[in-house]
């Protein structure tokens, strides 16, 4: 090992990059001696929280990752699932959510680039995105950063998004106090692939040649997985902007040609992007996979700045590369076609039989690292869970008084608030239509349909109620995995597979360590239950800040598929006289409801049992009418209950309803909780008097009312309500003006 | 009767115009280095963001060798079409008059707009069949057409506005309201909103009516118009 006469990096600049003292003594063992600055560089990226899931791992193993439809699973750059015809379907969801804190339009724009290379590094091209957006509260006086933040990160995405040619397709986004100063920034791609086209990352055959491809490398994103990725959100944050990276989607989409045609011509041992920790976790990744040695050489790497440091350009996190590895005799023709799509390429090392990692600075070695060091043998740590016995979270502000006022106000007023008014004003920012797939626009339908060449289709839903899971993280995780589902239903489709992304606080504070903990046992008792395993996902902890943690966020993305995409649902009412329907199980609840919150209600400690069987069966039944043209429109009853989503059917629809709920609901409930409570599983379908009441065979079926021209009209006992389509369409816009000129 | 679509390094509707182009005839890509049209009867220069746009919307694009083909191909009488960002193109390439601004709300905007059609007796129009107004897509960021006064009064007198946008769809800001224009001599057309999704009930929302100006394409290459 040649340092000279340079200093060896000390404890204290270990634990300044984020690693303990105890592991810093264990790198020492590894390497048989302290770590120069290249080699303490590396291993505090790859033994941080975000690249070594050192307190989730053992969590994560416990999910069920196995199905018929299921590709290739977790640990690849994305899960990918069998949609029939020769095709797959990659997709996985990833959190840029500190970087978009810090600065939200290159956050969430970079969000998108690296979620994109997932998919294509493994051979797909990618066909649609989605985003899962949190927030903190706007529409009060203290909404200032909240607006800047959704501003920026809607901005950014779309700027990513459509410039680079992928639709952006659907979506959600939630504002709740506790975001306000770590704002969630998740985004989903999903990808299509002929089925031998997948490649995987490992790479292999000593001798072969390592190559870098696509953008040069420069300071941008030095420390963005371990400073700024694995710690807590400070207030001087403004001083991280640096560690943020600039995204560039015209050198992305040039990227994505080069790769997928590379693969297409047969050019590549392996594929993999550059991510997190940039070339420190490709290489050292792609090496552990195929259990061989990877050497580098610095030198040969193109830069944006001359005077960069070896460890600089090992851990750079400049957007746009990928690394591949291949074989001598096919160097010349990868390097031709990196120059026709006008982007770097070049050879930068060799896959090597030594098992190391090994840094060159030209001729001189500038660190030499075991690879299973590096990536296998980063510790792994036990939460310590605790359920906690004071509330976590501070009740919501209220916003509304409902003493007083009629259930006419309170559907008014929740169908004007932030977590319920219409995201036209959001989706409008994106092209959903490009590459012409799109079957169902957003607020078309509950999930986004996109078109299969065969004849069937995709279906893809993001979602999760972070309160609800604040209330009780296991049953809301549940209910999570089961909207998605639903929402699947309604398209007519069923799930192949489920990613996640799995956003919550610190996790070595025994309460978030129980959130953290429930969750996952609810996402792999409902993900077994649906049969919708998990294929991948990402897990984003420290998203908590002096006043506190985040709502735990378990983002959940479902993929399905439809044999007929001329079938697809749609969540809107679309003749007068049809009969409307509510199906499946229905036990409303106020509790952790949206009117809950509106009115300032603390959040419960649990939230009612489910009874999954009994919404998997209503799915069942829903998906099948779906799919034989039964049904008008089918749409889940979600965020502010029954009557809300009347109000949704009326909307999308541009048609009224007349219904009466008295059947419905239960003896002595408060006509609120039959309204607007809240429940997994209910469904509300239109459709012809016959094609209804079929859904009885295999679910509960209640006949409520029908679709009618312009008003929205119920009554339930001596409550009566209603309101005209006018009035409806004007308070659902209410985000507009969170989108001045 | 073959269509050519240009493909420059950023594009992002290539594709989806060569599937559109297909539903009326044969259809190929052209690369942007390329000089050779490859015998099209018909040049569409699709959406995107040619050379990713940076500069101004399809500043670049005018000069690269398969533009200054076209240029040559337009002069000579050819049919071309613009779509979007290749409406910039057309004219930065001085092919078209005016300028395409950034949208009055200077957001990208998505959104299903109904057009006025104007003229119907083009190249670009003659198989509309009597439709008054097409349900379209729009999707861009720089769609605010604008030209001098004295321009706009030549292009009202002449006839050279096809398509208008209609009552409360002109969300960009377009003087006169003007979606499409063409060239003096009729065989340029260029448009901000997306024909080619718009050309199967699926994907186009249950619109088919972008699919009438590729058909009018074709009947008019068909009846040798060299307008």
């Amino acid at each position: 090992m040649s340092d000279g006469a340079s200093t060896l990096p000390t404890v204290q600049d270990a634990l300044a990059l984020g690693l303990t003292r105890a592991e810093y003594e264990l790198v020492c063992e590894h390497q048989s001696g302290p770590p120069n600055q290249v080699e303490l560089a590396m291993y505090s990226l790859l033994w941080s929280e975000h690249c070594a899931y050192k307190h989730s791992k053992r969590l994560l193993r416990t999910l069920p990752t196995e199905g018929p439809h299921v590709v290739m699973g977790p640990g690849e750059n994305a899960g990918a699932v069998d949609v029939g015809d020769g095709l797959v379907c990659a997709f996985k969801v990833e959190s840029h959510n500190h970087p978009s804190a810090v600065e939200p339009f290159q956050g969430a724009a970079t969000g998108v680039g690296g979620i994109l290379r997932d998919i294509f590094a493994i051979g797909a091209r990618p066909i649609a995105v989605l985003d899962s957006l949190r927030f903190g509260e706007v529409g009060g006086d203290r909404d200032q950063r909240s607006r800047y933040l959704l501003d920026g990160a809607v901005s950014g995405i779309a700027h990513y998004g459509n410039s680079i040619g992928v639709p952006t397709v659907g979506g959600e986004v939630y504002f709740e106090a506790p975001y306000e100063q770590n704002c969630l920034i998740n985004a989903m791609a999903l990808g299509l692939a002929p089925r031998e086209r997948l490649v995987r990352s490992a790479a292999a055959g000593p001798g072969n040649v390592v190559i870098l491809f696509g953008a040069s490398t420069g300071r941008d994103g030095i420390g963005g997985a371990s400073v700024l990725a694995s710690a807590e959100l400070g207030d001087d944050d403004g001083q991280m902007r640096p560690t943020v990276q600039v995204g560039d989607p015209f050198e992305e989409s040039k990227l994505l040609e080069c790769s997928l045609e590379l693969l297409d011509r047969g050019l590549l041992v392996s594929l993999q992007d550059l991510g997190a920790a940039g070339l420190t976790s490709s290489a050292s990744e792609m090496a552990s996979a195929g259990g061989v040695g990877i050497d580098i050489d610095v030198s040969l790497v193109p830069l944006r700045e001359a005077d960069m440091e070896p460890f600089e350009i090992m851990v750079s996190e400049s957007q746009e590369r990928m690394l591949c590895v291949v074989e001598p005799a096919r160097v010349a023709d990868v390097l031709a076609l990196c120059e026709r799509w006008e982007i770097h390429g070049t050879a930068i090392g060799a896959v090597t039989e030594t098992g190391r990692m090994r840094v060159f600075d030209g001729s001189e070695l500038v660190g030499d690292m075991p690879v299973s060091a590096l990536v296998d043998d980063c510790p792994l740590y036990d939460l310590s869970p605790v359920r906690p016995t004071t509330p976590v979270y501070a009740s919501p502000t209220a916003t509304f008084e409902p003493d007083g006022v009629s259930p006419r106000d309170c559907l008014l007023a929740l169908l004007s608030c932030p977590n319920i008014a219409s995201r036209r004003p959001l989706f409008e920012h994106y092209d959903a239509i490009v590459q012409s797939r799109t079957v169902r626009r957003p607020e078309q339908a509950d999930a986004a349909v996109l078109a299969l060449p065969a004849g069937g289709a995709l279906a893809v839903s993001i979602d999760c109620n972070g309160r609800r899971v604040a209330a009780d993280p296991y049953r809301g995780t549940i209910e999570a995995v089961l909207e998605c589902a639903s929402n699947l239903a309604c398209v007519g489709a069923e799930p192949l597979g489920t990613t996640n992304n799995l956003n919550f606080g610190n996790p070595e504070k025994p309460h978030v360590a129980w959130q953290l903990t429930e969750s996952v046992r609810g996402l792999g008792d409902a993900c077994r239950a649906l049969d919708a395993p998990i294929v991948g996902g990402n897990v984003s902890l420290y998203n908590e800040t002096s006043s506190g943690p985040i709502y735990p966020t378990p983002v959940i993305g479902m993929v399905g598929r439809l044999p007929d995409a001329r079938c697809a649902g749609r969540l809107g009412f679309a003749r007068a006289g049809d009969t409307v329907a509510l199906v499946g199980p229905f036990t409303p609840s106020l509790d952790a409801s949206e009117l809950s919150k509106l009115r300032g209600q603390a959040l419960p400690d649990e939230l009612p049992d489910i009874d999954i069987a009994a919404v998997r069966s209503a799915q069942f039944a829903v998906r099948g009418a779906m799919r034989i043209g039964g049904l008008s429109s089918a749409h889940d009853i979600a965020e502010g209950g029954l009557a809300i989503a009347l109000a949704e059917c009326c909307l999308a629809g541009g048609l009224g309803a007349e219904v009466r709920l008295d059947a419905v609901a239960h003896a002595d409930a408060d006509p609120l909780q039959t309204l607007f409570g809240e429940c997994p599983g209910g469904f509300l379908v239109s459709g012809i008097a016959t094609g209804v009441r079929a859904l009885g065979r295999r679910t509960r079926v209640r006949v409520i009312g029908t679709v009618s021209t312009d008003a929205l009209s119920i009554q339930l006992g001596d409550v009566s309500l209603s309101a005209t389509l006018t009035e409806l369409t004007e308070v659902h816009g209410a985000l507009a003006e969170l989108f001045p000129c | 009767m073959k269509f050519g679509v240009l493909q420059f390094p950023g594009s992002c509707d290539e594709v989806d115009a060569l599937q559109a182009a297909r539903h009326v005839g044969d259809a190929e890509l052209i690369w942007h280095a390329e000089r050779d049209l490859r015998g099209a009867d018909a040049i569409v220069v699709p959406g995107g963001f040619s050379y990713g746009d940076y500069l101004r919307a399809g500043a670049i694009a005018r000069f690269s060798p398969a533009m200054e083909s076209v240029i040559a191909f337009a002069r000579d009488g050819g049919l071309v079409l613009g779509i979007c960002n290749g409406f910039q193109v057309l004219c930065e390439a001085h092919l078209l008059p005016g300028a395409l601004l950034p949208n009055a709300n200077l957001r990208f905007t998505f959104r299903q707009v109904d057009l006025d059609v104007v003229q119907t007796d083009t190249p670009f129009t003659r198989a509309l069949n009597g439709l008054a107004r097409l349900s379209i897509p729009a999707k861009h960021s720089w769609g605010r057409y604008y030209a001098d006064a004295p321009t706009l009064d030549e292009l009202e007198r002449r006839g050279q506005v096809v398509l208008r946008y209609a009552s409360g769809h002109n969300f960009n800001g377009s003087l006169h309201d003007i979606a499409g224009v063409s060239n003096e001599s009729g065989n340029v057309f260029g448009l901000m909103p997306h024909p080619e999704h718009a050309v199967d009930a699926l994907t186009g929302d249950g619109s088919t009516d972008g699919l009438t100006i590729f058909q009018s394409m074709r009947l008019a290459v068909e009846e040798g118009a060299r307008v």
